[in-house]
Order: structure tokens, then sequence, then C-alpha cells
């Protein structure tokens, strides 16, 4: 092996096969990939709420890609049907995660649509759900002696706000909610290509 | 037709072409086994002569008792071609010795990083105040830290060095290697910056704004040039497999990078097919070859023989190209992403074996019956811990592939132990290891406490350990909890946090045999510990060198 030549050219012949299958092939395969009827582009609001979402890191702990009824529970814990491409038109960045030290968060404006609680729950996840790990983010609310005009005072369940003081949402915080609010998923799509089912269906 | 029976004729196709290729590259002399390409590495008269920098003169007499073999011809290096080594080195050690120096700044910084992500997973209510603080930025901080910073200096550290050592000459264009080095940590310093104040491109190892990322590119380029310039003025006819891994491995990094960070190409789906072909290529196209490579040359260099099998190495090179490059859809197993990919996937994760194996065997065959030089040689010990736990990495990575386990692992603590183990166990033990070995040629100078270098590998050894099987077992607990629908999700989290404690644990010990590390390098730097015949060898090098058989 004394060629560089050789070196050079078979390097960029094996990456160049692997960019084709795994970047050019897919590429390929969605561009033309129409957005379901039924899915809505982002609201100005609702982008805000995402780079909130990507900015602080929540895809490390949440995924947003359900998997299908053959490949694991998800549709049962109420986390949507399988995803499909069409989903994901509108998402730059994606966001489908490799993580589920929380749950999957594609279908979480269906399962939990009141913005009383997604606001709470930033706040302190551990007022809603005793045990969680997820973090808190107080930095996403500010803590007032009292409420002015057009603040949104959040309520929480007692023993958890500061005592004599209101807790009130960052514009952050109100944009995130409405992106959560938005992650909804639950019109029907065909399958992207035919699923073969293994087993009966639960 | 059958869509799995398609992408499997696919992948067969795929993989057939790759093997003309490498047929065809290997037409000439492919069935003789060849000792002559294989003992470049070493300056005539050498073989059987033990060098480990890391050890005392006294230390090393020891080791060299230990590896004599009959056979042996004492006799002394040929001097011409030891000069030309240290000429070498020289033309080296500015830049080598900047890309070691910032490395260790962004270990400590990136570990410590992780350790503190570690303990927020636990603590949830620790440090929420500050946004930077939060668990999603500092998690990426210590992968920026980690990869950009330390492992990616790190690794130009050991091209840089090996390249004219392999080639005979001299690094031509060092000026442009250190500009280059310079745009490289300029662009971690502002990605970690942009990160912790929010701003990020929000694809997993990809984090680090493209704007920024330009600076990053234009640093690799101006280290490209010089290499390839070397390349073709080289001294020596047969290219050492060490260098095919490491040439190839940092163009293939530039284009990976170039092609994932493509601003405004890639949406939905499709760029998340493009974030772990990406994803995966980093560390197989990246990592791996440094570390594949720097072992092949450490190893048999440490301990005076030339590896077994030259070809073997060279098939464990196009095997490893041709298969690594395409595993990436393994990470979006069950996802939204067309199924042909992730079978073509799967199937090049299993075909990744070939490579393994033949570096394992390989390997046992260098080191057959020898295995108790690495009592005497702690340089050799990283090197021996790195390549066993690349082989152990990559096998449980090959079956992690499979559909039914990563049903269960995928989005668990188990796949980011099998991270560690890749990305700590193997690449960073192995860039230890080279460090130990480099530092004193560079410097001139001995490791100041020799002790200290036993005790950080047991202590990282250790740490790493702990930090694998707890992470093992209770991300695997955590997958079964997940799958069955009749518990609660909760209960997939709960029982996760006294593995997550344990991770800490070992953590700790990965942190603090950084700081050793580090603690010693500087120790070295400022000329500390106790006198020996170490100033000796700074004093008139070039005499003592040579005694020493370089
Ligand atoms: C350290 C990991 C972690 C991070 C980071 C994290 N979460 Fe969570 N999240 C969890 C866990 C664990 C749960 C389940 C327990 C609970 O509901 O608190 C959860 C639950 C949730 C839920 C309720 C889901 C349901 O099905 O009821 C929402 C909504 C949520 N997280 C949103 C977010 C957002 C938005 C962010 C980013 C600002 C975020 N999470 C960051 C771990 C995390
Ligand atoms: C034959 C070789 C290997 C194969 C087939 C392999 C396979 C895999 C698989 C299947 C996953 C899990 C993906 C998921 O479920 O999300 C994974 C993750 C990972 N592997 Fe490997 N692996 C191999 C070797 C290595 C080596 C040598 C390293 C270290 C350099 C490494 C580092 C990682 C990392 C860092 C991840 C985590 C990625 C993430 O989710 O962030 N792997 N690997
Ligand atoms: C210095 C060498 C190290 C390397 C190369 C390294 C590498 C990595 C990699 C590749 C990941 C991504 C895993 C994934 O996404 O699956 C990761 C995540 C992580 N690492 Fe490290 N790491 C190192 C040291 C440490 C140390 C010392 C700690 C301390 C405990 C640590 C704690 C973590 C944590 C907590 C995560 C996040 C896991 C999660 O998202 O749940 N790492 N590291």
């Amino acid at each position: 092996m004394e060629n560089e030549g050789k070196l050079l050219a078979g390097a960029l012949v094996t990456l160049g096969l692997a960019t084709a299958a795994l970047v050019v092939l897919p590429y390929i395969q969605v561009r033309d990939i129409q957005p379901p009827e039924d899915l809505k582009p982002y609201t100005s609001a609702e982008l805000r709420g995402r780079s909130v979402y990507v900015a602080n890191g929540c895809m490390y702990c949440h995924s947003q890609q359900p998997r299908d009824r053959n490949f694991g529970p998800d549709a049962e814990r109420g986390w949507g049907r399988a995803s499909v491409p069409a989903d994901y038109v509108y998402d730059r960045p994606h966001q489908l995660g490799s993580m589920r030290t929380g749950p999957d968060l594609f279908n979480i404006g269906v399962r939990q649509p009141s913005k009383d609680w997604q606001l709470g729950h930033l706040y302190q996840p551990r007022a809603y759900v005793p045990g969680s790990i997820m973090p808190s983010y107080p930095y996403l609310f500010e803590v007032k002696d009292s409420a002015e005009t057009g603040d949104e005072v959040i309520r929480l369940p007692p023993g958890f706000g500061p005592p004599g003081k209101v807790v009130v949402a960052l514009p952050e915080a109100l944009d995130l909610v409405k992106y959560l609010q938005a992650l909804k998923h639950d019109y029907p799509v065909l399958p992207a290509e035919p699923q073969v089912v293994a087993g009966p269906a639960p | 037709m059958d869509s799995a029976i398609l992408s499997l004729l696919g992948a067969f196709l795929l993989s057939v072409i790759g093997l003309f290729v490498f047929i065809w590259s290997l037409r000439k002399g492919l069935l003789v086994e060849n000792p002559r390409a294989a003992s470049v590495i070493f300056a005539r008269g050498e073989l059987g002569r033990v060098d480990d920098p890391a050890l005392k003169a006294t230390a090393q007499a020891a080791m060299q008792a230990a590896a004599r073999e009959p056979g042996d011809a004492p006799h002394a290096p040929d001097p011409g071609e030891v000069a030309q080594r240290i000429a070498a080195d020289r033309s080296t050690a500015v830049p080598v010795f900047m890309f070691i120096a910032l490395a260790c700044l962004w270990l400590l910084l990136g570990s410590l990083a992780g350790l503190t992500a570690s303990l927020k997973l636990h603590m949830p209510d620790w440090l929420v105040h500050e946004a930077w603080q939060t668990f999603g930025r500092m998690r990426t901080l210590h992968l920026t830290a980690i990869f950009y910073g330390w492992i990616t200096n790190a690794s130009l550290a050991i091209i840089l060095w090996l390249l004219p050592r392999l080639l005979r000459t001299t690094l031509a264009g060092t000026w442009w290697v250190l500009l280059g080095g310079v745009l490289i940590n300029m662009a971690v310093a502002s990605a970690l910056f942009a990160i912790a104040s929010g701003w990020t491109d929000g694809m997993e190892y990809l984090e680090m704004p493209w704007q920024i990322g330009i600076f990053l590119v234009a640093g690799l380029a101006c280290i490209i040039g010089p290499v390839l310039y070397t390349l073709a003025n080289r001294q020596v006819e047969s290219l050492y497999v060490t260098i095919w891994y490491h040439v190839a491995a940092l163009l293939w990094i530039t284009l990976l990078f170039i092609v994932a960070k493509l601003p405004g190409v890639h949406f939905g789906v499709q760029q998340a097919t493009t974030n772990w072909w990406y994803g995966h290529n980093v560390l197989g196209l990246w990592f791996t070859p440094v570390g594949v490579g720097a072992i092949y040359y450490f190893l048999p260099k440490i301990i005076a023989r030339p590896i077994r099998s030259y070809n073997l190495s060279i098939l464990g090179f196009w095997t490893l190209a041709f298969f690594y490059a395409q595993v990436g859809g393994h990470h979006l197993v069950g996802g939204p992403i067309p199924g042909w990919l992730v079978t073509l996937s799967i199937v090049q994760s299993m075909m990744m074996i070939i490579p393994v194996a033949a570096f394992a065997i390989n390997m046992s065959g260098t080191l057959w019956g020898r295995m108790h030089l690495a009592r005497w040689s702690p340089t050799l010990r990283f090197m021996l811990f790195g390549g066993l736990m690349y082989v152990l990495a990559s096998l449980q990575g090959s079956f992690e592939a499979l559909r039914a386990i990563n049903q269960v692992t995928h989005f668990t603590h188990f796949t980011v132990a099998h991270a560690h183990l890749g990305a700590y166990g193997f690449v960073t033990m192995v860039l230890f290891g080279a460090i130990y070995f480099m530092l004193p040629r560079i410097l001139q100078w001995e490791w100041p406490y020799p002790r200290l270098i036993s005790l950080q590998f047991w202590l990282a050894a250790g740490g790493i350990l702990i930090y694998f099987i707890s992470l093992t077992l209770g991300g695997w607990r955590q997958g079964q909890a997940m799958l069955d629908a009749s518990r609660p999700f909760m209960e997939s989290v709960t029982l996760t946090v006294p593995y997550l404690q344990w991770r800490s644990v070992g953590g700790a010990l990965m942190l603090s045999s950084h700081l050793i590390f580090v603690g010693h390098v500087l120790a070295m730097l400022l000329r500390l510990g106790p006198q020996r015949t170490g100033a000796a060898l700074f004093a008139q090098p070039r005499g003592l060198e040579l005694t020493r058989g370089e």
C-alpha cells in the first residue's frame, strides 16, 4: 500500500456512497412530501416557543417520535399514533430526540392542553408529579410581591410557591407553552409505506 | 416487491461494490504477508528495543530485560534514522504541544460539565436559577467541550506528531497548522459561549451554530493542506497503516461537518437522517480511526515488535471505511424514516464485526506471550485497555443495533453507557496513553511523578467501569419498564435514580483522574518534581536519546 492517491480516492468513494444512501436519497424521498391538510404551520408565537424548547435542550430528555404499535406501547401511553415524515415538514431543526428520560411529547398538546398545568409544571415539576427528575425552570418566571396588569400569574398547588409572593410567567414561558399546546399530531394519515403488522393488534 | 427484500438486496449490492474497490486497491501483494511494511515504524536495528518515554531509565531497563526474546540480535539502532526521527519530532513540537495544552483545558471543563449534568439528573432542583446551568445546556456544553475540544485537539496532536515520524520527513507549513489550531479552538470557545447563552443549531453533536462552524472548517482546512503536502514529500516508500487511518479521518471529519452543517438545506425527517449520518460518522470516521491508528503505532512501538499482519490491518481499514459510514440509521430504529435506510444501517452494523475482528485478531497475535510487559509500562496499559474497550464497545454496538435489542435500549441510559464505553473506555484512554508517550519527547523532560500515571489509570479505569455497569443495568431495566404498558411511565423514571447516582460516583472518579492528569502535565511544564536524570536528558538531548534508542 504505497499510493496516497488510492488512499484519498478510496476515502472519498466510501464516504460518497454513505452520503448518497443516508443524506441524498432521503432528501429526494421526502423533498416533495406535502404537509397533511390538518397540520398547520407554526404561528410566530409557537415558533418563538419552539426556539425556547431548542435553546433549553428539552430534546435531551424528550423524544418526538411515537413508535408503531408493534414496536412499543407508545399509543397506549397516550403518546399518539406512529409518526410519519409528513408530520415534520415544518420542523427546522428537527427535534426527534434520542432519549426518553421523560415521555414523548409529540402529542402533548392533545394529552395535556391546560396552560395552567403546563406553566406550573415548568416552574416546579415535582408540584404535580412527585419523584419527577425533570429540572425546574424558575428562570422562565419572575417572583413578584404582587401582580401588575397584564401579568400572567401562575397557580401552583399549595406549598410550592414562594410564601407571600406571586409567580409570573415571562414571555418565554408563555411562548413555550403555546408551542407545547400546538404539538398535536392526531389527524389521520396514510402510512408512509405499507407496514407489515406482525402478531395480533393489542 | 417487498420493501424489506429490496433494501436487503440494496445493502448487499453496495457491500459487493465496496468489496471490489477493496480488492482493486490490494491487487498487488494481497496474499503475501508484508513484514517490511509493518516494520517501518522502527529504525534499523531497533526491533526488540522497548520504548516507553514515560518510564525512568531504570524501569525501562527492567522492561527491556523482560521483553528479551530468543533471536534478538542486540545492536544499536541506525543513527541516521534516529536522527531523522529527532528532526521529525522537532518539526512538530510546537504545534503538537499547543494542541495538547488546549485539549487538557477542554478536558477539565468538559468533564466538569459532565459531572454537573450527571448530578442534576438526580438532583433536579440544584443549580436551576441560571439558564446556562440547566441540564439541557450543561449536557451540550459537556459534549461540545469533550468532542470538539478534548478529543479533536488531542487527535490532531497525535496525527501531527506521528505523520512526520512515519513519513521520515519534517512537517511542512507549521505556521498554517498553528493558525488552524487557533481557529479551531476559537470556534470551540465561541460555541461554548453560544450554547450557554441559548444560541444553538439544536441537533445532537451539531449544536455549534453554523456561523461558528465556518471557523472550525477553516481551521481543519489549514491543517489538511500541510498534512497533504507533507504526505506528498515523504521519504518512505510504504505508507504505514496509521497514516491510512489518520489522513482519511482528517478528510472525513471535514467533509462530514460541511455537509451536515449546510445551512438552509436540511429539514424535518431528512434532517434527522443527516444528523445521525453525521452523529455516527463523527464516532466511526473520526474518533475510531484516530484511536485505532494510534494503537497500531504506539502498541507495537512500545513492545518493539511489528504488528502480526500488515494485510489484516489494511483489510480492517477498508472494511471500516465502507461499513461504518453507513450505520447512522441505527440511531433511528423504529423512527419515522424510510424502512430501507434502517435495514441498511442494521446490516452494516453487523458487518462492522469484520473490521473489529480484524483488529482484535491482529492485536492478540502481536501481543501473544507479551502481555506481561503491561506490568512495566503504564503507557502500554492505557493502549491495551483502550484496544480491549474498542472491541467490546463495537461488539456491543453491533448487537445493540438489532431491532429486538434496540427496542428495549434505544431511548434509555443503556445507550449512554455504550457511548462512554466507546468514547471514554476506548478513545479517551488511548488519547491519555498517547500523550504520556509523546509529551516527554516534545518537552524533552520526564514525567515528574511516574506513580501518578498508574494512579490516574486506575481511577479512570475504575470510574468508567462503575459508570458503564450501573447505567447498563439501569438502562436495561428502564427500557423494560417503558415497554410494559401496565407499568406507569414514572416507574421507568424512579427506578433509574439509584443507577444515576452510581454514575455520578463513577464520573467523580473519572474527573479526579483528569485533575491528576492535567496537574501532572502542569508539573512537567513547570519542571517540578524530584531532580533526576531527566534534567540531563534536557541538557544534551541528542546523546541520551541515541543511547536510549529513542
Ligand atoms: C432531565 C430530563 C428532562 C428535561 C431536560 C426536561 N424534561 Fe420534561 N419531563 C421529564 C420527566 C422525567 C418527566 C415525567 C415526570 C413529569 O411529568 O414531571 C417530564 C414530563 C414533562 C411533561 C409532561 C408530559 C406528560 O406526558 O405528562 C412536559 C410537558 C414536559 N416534560 C416538558 C418539558 C419541556 C418543555 C422541557 C424543556 C424546557 C423539558 N420538559 C425538559 C424530564 C425532563
Ligand atoms: C461496530 C461498532 C459499533 C456499532 C455497530 C455501534 C452501534 C451503536 C448503536 C446501535 C447505538 C444506539 C443508538 C440508539 O439506540 O439510539 C450506538 C450509540 C452510540 N455509540 Fe456506538 N456502536 C459501535 C461502536 C462505537 C464506538 C467505537 C464508539 C466510540 C467511539 C461508539 C459511540 C457511540 C455513542 C457516543 C453513541 C450514542 C449516540 C447518541 O445517542 O447520542 N460506538 N452505537
Ligand atoms: C472525558 C471523556 C468523556 C467523553 C468522551 C464523554 C462522552 C459523552 C457522550 C458521547 C455523551 C452522549 C451520550 C448519548 O447521547 O447517548 C455523553 C453524555 C453524558 N456524559 Fe459524558 N463523556 C465523558 C466524560 C464524562 C464524565 C466524567 C461524566 C461525569 C459523570 C459524564 C457524564 C455525562 C452525562 C451526564 C451525559 C448526559 C447523558 C444523558 O443525556 O442522559 N461524561 N458523554
